[in-house]
């Protein structure tokens, strides 16, 4: 399964399903992480975490550890 | 009409400009109850019948955080007679997501589309009618920087309220789910709830507890309502919540297919241009360090000490205290009232005005950063770093102002979206030396160690440990566990600050300081001064001169409780009532020690006792008081400042409890094993200092507790 923490810099991915529990995967859900939706993930932090994604026309930053559920492909 | 408008939206839209602009300066600021979450509210400019309600900025009413709780809550409770959705017109998509879920509370609602010059000079164009026909509002289109069509705005707000027109349209979902949301309110709504039906339903389907629990659903109901749920999930092989958020943004693609043109994913903006630079791999981390430097040396090296030497030296030494002195001499003002004029109350109005300047330019900084959508960038860096802490990025921006001032620090912390970590971050804010701070560590510099600026790096260091440790401590105690706050953070376009705003904001924090903080200090110095200048000689109880003072109650009082610092080194009363004094403000420790040893007034650094000095302390125990009032509680201006971030005498009291037993324990240790270390024989107080270090590395190094059973609901919520 890839996830968005797999992917690398420059791509453009599109989101297959968001797994996991909890508050964190519907806060990911409202900010528009949502099923068929593209996703480009910008760049890095300077110390390696967290990650810039562009998606539904503005950037959102995301930890690693939760990229990991969010499905993609 | 007496109307009471509530403001939502994103943050970032713009929301507290448009707030400003609608309500001129007849705005007040506070808390909502019973938590750290600002609340602000006032009045329409020009109708004084009109209530204005700035709800937090939220992402969704799904209540994931505190500040969409107390949205969500006042919503449904307080009944508002219109809603003004402000949205941010060069970012719909997401924003309407809030819109979507506003639309369904059955509370009339106008949508306010604002950076509308932004939207013009990028060539986009919005159909804010076509957009407004989609929905069933009313559409305004604003500019809250430029103020325009805020008039219009608020006419629009005050006819819908008038009219009780909510919203016609409301998001359709698929043919599944609108099912499934019918299904749901037959069972449990129909005879339930008159109004917000539909609210209802979809909060029932996502297993929103909180929701079910208000609604006291019978056991039977809940069965019922599960099975819908689940045979919609099998369909749809997705789960409530995930098929809800999905189809909403599934029709906002559909309403903005032909009103708007959607920007193409990973189009580089002029923002994302600017961030090339900003958050560039090798160049972030030193352009974040000359964006600090820069504040901290404008608002303290230049402006600030400018301003604070100009106020203590000219406008006090030299124009309003020798006047003051001179006038109550002609008027032949008993000794004792002089006194209390000149040396309690003028010097305690001093001493906050002293605070001010530099406060001020720090608030003005600090909120440049913020509006301009800096401050984002710098928690984004910085996220990693304080990750391991159990604190996220967010908390390093008040760290950092706390080198020059803890006030604006504290204050600073209120952009923390966790609670427990707002909470985390007021109480160790403090241990980073304040400027105040810096008079009393070139004190024992000079005195005892030649003035080496290692003293001063071993300072700042020191408060940085503290800071550490003290999250690595916090962190694992029951009243901060819980999930670490999600790290899910919008980056807003850079934008040119809106001056009206930055200088209200600046303008909010500064008079609230000067409000709470300022009584504080003022009626502490008073009493301080009473203490001082005070005593029994010879018998009688009267007012003492300036070498009297080892007589006063102060110096009583102090002798009293000087053995609680015996262990420390230093337990004689004037190092203790020094400390003591540093509540007012820390450099007041250099001036007590002054007044103590007979000097009227002593230099920055007190090179003129450091003689004195050397005769009372050694090198370790004066390493030992320094450390002591480096951590110990910090100045009443600081204190004061908590106690309106915390909103809570309970927490106040613990952060300076906390503070004064860190101080008081490091100080210990220190003191202790350096006498050791020195040659001294073994001691109790070797084997009180080495039992405090293993209970200090168990409570570091101890795995995290379990949280306790929490109460149903948290458990609920974790569930989904």
């Amino acid at each position: 399964m890839k996830t968005l923490r797999d992917v690398k810099i420059g791509e453009i991915v599109r989101v297959v399903k968001i797994h996991g529990q909890g508050g964190v995967r519907r806060r990911i859900m409202d900010m528009g992480i949502t099923k068929n939706v593209d996703v480009y993930v910008r760049k890095v932090a300077p110390l390696g975490d967290p990650i810039e994604i562009n998606i539904r026309g503005y950037e959102l930053s995301l930890r690693k550890e939760d990229a990991n559920i969010i499905e993609v492909i | 009409m007496a109307i009471t408008i509530a403001v939502a939206g994103n943050p970032n839209s713009g929301k507290t400009t448009l707030f400003n602009a609608l309500t001129g300066m007849n705005q007040y600021v506070g808390n909502w109850p019973g938590v750290t979450v600002e609340k602000k509210e006032g009045q329409l400019k020009g109708y004084p019948d009109v209530r204005l309600v700035d709800l937090p900025g939220i992402y969704s009413l799904s209540a994931n955080s505190l500040e969409e709780e107390i949205a969500r809550d006042y919503l449904l409770t307080s009944n508002p007679d219109v809603i003004i959705n402000i949205v941010d017109g060069t970012n719909l998509e997401r924003n309407l997501y809030l819109t979507n879920q506003l639309a369904e509370l059955d509370i009339p609602i106008v949508l306010a589309i604002n950076m509308m010059d932004e939207v013009q000079k990028s060539g986009r164009k919005i159909d804010s009618k076509a957009l407004g026909a989609q929905f069933g509002i009313p559409v305004v289109e604003i500019s809250a920087l430029r103020e325009t069509q805020i008039d219009k705005l608020a006419k629009v707000a005050m006819d819908s309220a008038q009219q009780k027109q909510t919203a016609q349209i409301l998001t359709s979902f698929s043919c599944g789910t609108e099912k499934a949301l019918s299904d749901i309110e037959k069972i449990a709504l129909d005879d339930r709830v008159k109004s917000k039906k539909r609210w209802y339903a979809i909060n029932l389907f996502v297993r929103n507890d909180l929701v079910k629990n208000d609604l006291n659903l019978t056991d039977d109901q809940s069965a019922q309502i599960e099975d819908v749920i689940q045979k919609c999930e099998l369909e749809y092989e997705d789960e409530s919540y995930s098929i809800v958020a999905s189809e909403r943004y599934d029709f906002i693609e559909l309403v903005l297919n032909n009103v708007y043109e959607t920007k193409k994913v990973g189009e580089l903006s002029s923002s994302d241009k600017i961030d090339r630079i900003v958050t560039n791999r090798w160049l972030a981390l030193p352009i974040f360090a000359l964006v600090m430097f820069l504040v901290y040396y404008i608002s303290i090296n230049t402006i600030g000490t400018m301003m604070t030497d100009w106020t203590n030296d000219v406008l006090f030494g030299e124009i309003i205290l020798p006047s003051a002195g001179a006038l109550l001499e002609q008027w032949n003002v008993a000794a004792w009232l002089q006194g209390l004029l000149v040396d309690g109350i003028l010097a305690g109005v001093g001493a906050v005005l002293g605070f001010l300047p530099q406060m001020i330019v720090l608030f003005l900084l600090l909120a440049i950063m913020e509006f301009s959508g800096y401050m984002a960038r710098v928690a984004f860096i910085m996220d990693r770093l304080f990750r391991r802490f159990g604190l996220s990025g967010n908390s390093f921006i008040p760290m950092l102002i706390g080198s020059g001032c803890s006030v604006p620090a504290i204050m600073a912390s209120r952009t923390i979206e966790s609670e427990k970590d707002r909470r985390m971050t007021v109480i160790t804010t403090s241990f980073i030396p304040c400027g105040a701070k810096l008079p009393v560590i070139a004190m024992i510099a000079g005195a005892f160690f030649g003035e080496r600026a290692w003293v001063a790096f071993a300072s700042y260091f020191l408060g940085i440990a503290a800071v550490v440790v003290s999250g690595i401590i916090l962190k694992k105690m029951p009243m901060f566990q819980g999930e670490p706050a999600p790290f899910v953070m919008e980056l807003p376009a850079y934008r040119l600050p809106a001056l009206k705003s930055v200088f209200t904001t600046t303008w909010d924090r500064a008079s609230s300081f000067i409000k709470k903080a300022g009584s504080i200090i003022l009626l502490a110095t008073i009493a301080i001064w009473f203490l001082t200048y005070f005593g029994w000689m010879d018998g009688r109880f009267q007012m003492l001169a300036s070498d009297q003072i080892d007589q006063s109650i102060l110096a009583v009082l102090g002798n009293a409780v000087a053995w609680i610092f015996a262990p420390l080194g230093w337990g004689e009363w004037r190092p203790v009532v020094a400390a003591i004094t540093g509540l007012i403000a820390k450099e007041t420790v250099v001036s007590s020690f002054g007044i103590f040893y007979g000097f009227a007034e002593v230099a920055e650094s007190g090179h003129e006792i450091w003689t004195n000095l050397r005769a009372a302390f050694t090198p370790l125990s004066s390493v030992s008081f320094l450390i002591f009032v480096l951590l110990s509680a910090p100045c009443f201006a600081a204190i004061g400042a908590i106690k309106r971030e915390m909103n809570s005498a309970k927490w106040t009291w613990f952060a300076v409890a906390y503070m004064n037993l860190l101080g008081y324990v490091s100080a210990l240790i220190v003191y202790q094993l350096g006498m050791v270390f020195q040659g001294n024989p073994f001691t109790v107080g070797t084997a009180a200092a080495i039992a405090v270090v293993v209970i200090f590395l168990w409570l570091i190094f101890r795995p995290a507790p379990k949280p306790a059973a929490d109460s149903k609901l948290e458990q609920a919520k974790a569930r989904v």
